[in-house]
């Protein structure tokens, strides 16, 4: 009861009309970066992170406005998918498989429909699996020393390389790259300079968010620029048509939406799966289950609402680690753990005892927006289909742009800035070698956290090594940390997403 | 080969990045562990895993015609001269080069490009600086 009592708490932090407006505006704007293809969740909310920090809102406000433009972009990846047969951004990749065909048969509305609802489906019960699990997180995390947090840390690595990635080296490498920009600057123990060359801007350290905002967003345009493919959709857009479902539909479909929200919410728990993997496995098991008569890829509204409901389930699911251990599942929550530390709040158990305020407040946005992306995106959506029509070869330029301006707002630096552009050459290279940016990132966000855990750890025991697999908890941390990294390479591409094979593998937006 | 060249890179950069942390100074106040052991171990790890990317290299990408590259490389040169010339020359100025050109190497009709920078630097600079609030660079002109 505790829980709900928190939660009521949590609806009055945010029902403020400040917060309201920014719930509406994260979602409206979430929806529209989900929709268009080149802008995804991840670098939807690297752009808008160094904005929201430099407006100065503070935690709770800004944390609901990028938050919303997550559960936004989830929605909204399907519009693209379902319409123009193009994910709008890579969580919505199954949906083309049944959404296109749909929207081809002449049944676009129904689809968007479905979808829509699904979406809804997944979130809203996600987020009161959020609700229920991250507190429960948090009572387990009480237990953790500085061993088991390093060991925590090693394991979100590991399962990120392991599950979601293809190349275990690749990502290892990706990790430690991460990890080894993170040691640049002075050390926060003994004060030492590290690997700064003497070159003062270097002491501070590399700022995340100008990594990240180079890795994911300048980086998508540079691919864009290699393809040239600046043309938009034009007139291939389908007529939408009705936007009810008949309710023969709805019913048929709703066990495959609590399915797949099931799975969606532990794929997205899983540190390292996020939603992509959510669509995925929702998809794949739902096709196993109920395609008895093959109509599964030819338009079947199953095959429309499991993944959208995985999605959109996994998107929740992901914030539960985040939150509760400040360990991210995916690529977005890394990027919103950038944005909390950005604003020097810790995620983790100490955040929901010292800023319950933060947390709950959030959670209760997180429903309320959850409202109103249902209204956008039932009665509204056409107006999000006309966006689409946007041509990138206007859109990308403005997206760097930005990606500039909010770099700048925060230091007013050119050196920063020539270390954006040095990390969006970076992205692209790293991306045509398939090495995933993900690690990368969380490399970069938790290696101060990691090595403050790992010397504190040996300070209280003297340098001795063996201690870090003293307790159940660490070695249980550490078994699974092995067991994430080496199983796919004994099991083989079972579990892999056929995903990222499949296509789009070199412009994969990391969800 | 794309990957083994990688990670020959990726190798030397350990070799570079252990080499540097043998010449971090300690200071007299110093915990157990010390500074450089975290550095070690990351570029152990980074050797590690370059060697493995050198043995079992993937399938090669596939790398954009020279064209192509050096497309990539003049927006390269492009967006570092406007980071250069942004403290100088303005916010709206600059952008709207910026933009026009990345526009127009994108595929726009070079004056359709022009308009479509225009917009995207005043629209930023109306949003942003005069209804957000956000400080952005002023040139010679107050913009």
């Amino acid at each position: 009861m505790d829980t709900l009592a928190s939660l009521a708490d949590g609806f009055a932090v945010a029902l403020t009309w400040q917060n309201l407006m920014l719930a509406l505006i994260g979602c409206f704007l979430g929806t529209i970066i989900g929709a268009l293809p080149g802008l995804g969740p991840s670098n939807g909310v690297a752009i808008l992170i160094p904005l929201a920090f430099t407006l100065g809102l503070p935690a709770t406000p800004a944390l609901i406005l990028l938050t919303s433009v997550y559960y936004g972009a989830m929605y909204g990846g399907r519009i693209s998918s379902i319409l123009l047969n193009i994910p709008g951004d890579e969580p919505a990749l199954m949906t083309t498989l049944d959404g296109h065909p749909m929207a081809k048969a002449g049944k676009a509305g129904e689809a968007l429909a479905i979808s829509g609802l699904a979406s809804f489906v997944g979130a809203f019960f996600a987020t009161w699996g959020l609700v229920f699990l991250a507190p429960q997180l948090v009572k387990v995390a009480l237990l953790f020393g500085p061993a088991e947090y390093f060991a925590l840390f090693v394991l979100a690595f590991a399962t990120l390389g392991g599950i979601a990635s293809r190349n275990q080296a690749k990502a290892a490498l990706a990790a430690v790259l991460g990890l080894g920009i993170a040691t640049i600057g002075v050390d926060g123990q003994t004060g030492v300079p590290r690997f700064s060359f003497g070159e003062v801007h270097l002491y501070d350290g590399i700022d995340f968010l100008v990594a990240i905002v180079g890795l994911f967003a300048l980086s998508e345009v540079f691919i864009f620029l290699e393809h040239r493919a600046g043309g938009g959709a034009d007139d291939k857009v389908v007529k939408v048509g009705r936007i009810v479902p008949p309710w023969k539909m709805v019913r048929e479909t709703i066990p495959a939406m609590g399915r797949s929200t099931v799975f969606g919410f532990i794929a997205g728990v899983l540190p390292g799966a996020g939603a992509s993997l959510g669509s995925f496995i929702s998809y794949t098991f739902e096709k196993r289950i109920s395609d008895r008569n093959g109509t599964f890829g030819k338009g079947d509204p199953r095959g429309v609402a499991a993944p959208e409901a995985g999605n959109n389930s996994a998107a929740g699911g992901a914030l539960v680690p985040m939150l509760a251990l400040g360990v991210p599942g995916s690529g977005t929550t890394a990027v919103l753990l950038a944005m909390l530390l950005a604003l020097n709040i810790t995620p983790g158990p100490l955040l929901f005892q010292q800023n319950p305020d933060v947390v709950w407040g959030l959670i209760a946005a997180l429903f309320i927006g959850n409202i109103m992306l249902l209204a956008m995106n039932l009665p509204l959506v056409s107006l999000f289909v006309r966006v689409l029509l946007i041509p990138t070869r206007y859109l990308m330029p403005a997206v760097a742009m930005i990606s500039f301006v909010g770099i700048y707002g925060i230091s007013g630096s050119t050196f920063d800035l020539l270390v954006m552009i040095a990390f969006g050459v970076l992205g692209w290279v790293l991306r045509k070698l398939d090495v995933p940016l993900v690690p990368i990132i969380l490399g970069v966000l938790l290696g101060d956290q990691m090595e403050k855990n790992l010397r504190r750890a040996m300070t209280i025991h003297d340098g001795d090594w063996t201690m870090l697999f003293n307790s159940w908890l660490a070695i249980g941390l550490w078994s699974f940390a092995i067991i994430g990294f080496v199983m796919p390479l004994i099991v083989g591409r079972y579990f892999r997403p056929k995903i990222a094979d499949e296509a789009i593998a070199e412009g994969a937006d990391p969800d | 080969m794309s990957d083994r060249i990688f990670g020959v890179f990726g190798f030397l950069l350990a070799a570079f990045y252990l080499w540097q942390a043998t010449q971090i100074e300690l200071s007299f106040i110093s915990d157990p562990f010390g500074p450089k052991a975290f550095p070690y171990m990351i570029g152990t790890v980074l050797a590690i895993s370059s060697v493995v990317i050198i043995l079992k290299p993937d399938t090669e990408p596939e790398w954009p015609g020279f064209a192509r590259l050096f497309e990539i490389g003049v927006a390269t040169a492009v967006m570092i001269a406007y980071a250069l010339f942004l403290k100088e020359y303005g916010f709206v100025l600059c952008t709207a080069i910026a933009a026009s050109y990345l526009s127009w190497r994108l595929g726009s009709h070079p004056v359709s490009a022009i308009i479509a920078g225009v917009v995207i630097a005043v629209g930023i600079y109306v949003i942003f600086h005069l209804v957000l609030g956000l400080s952005l660079a002023r040139g010679p002109w107050g913009f």
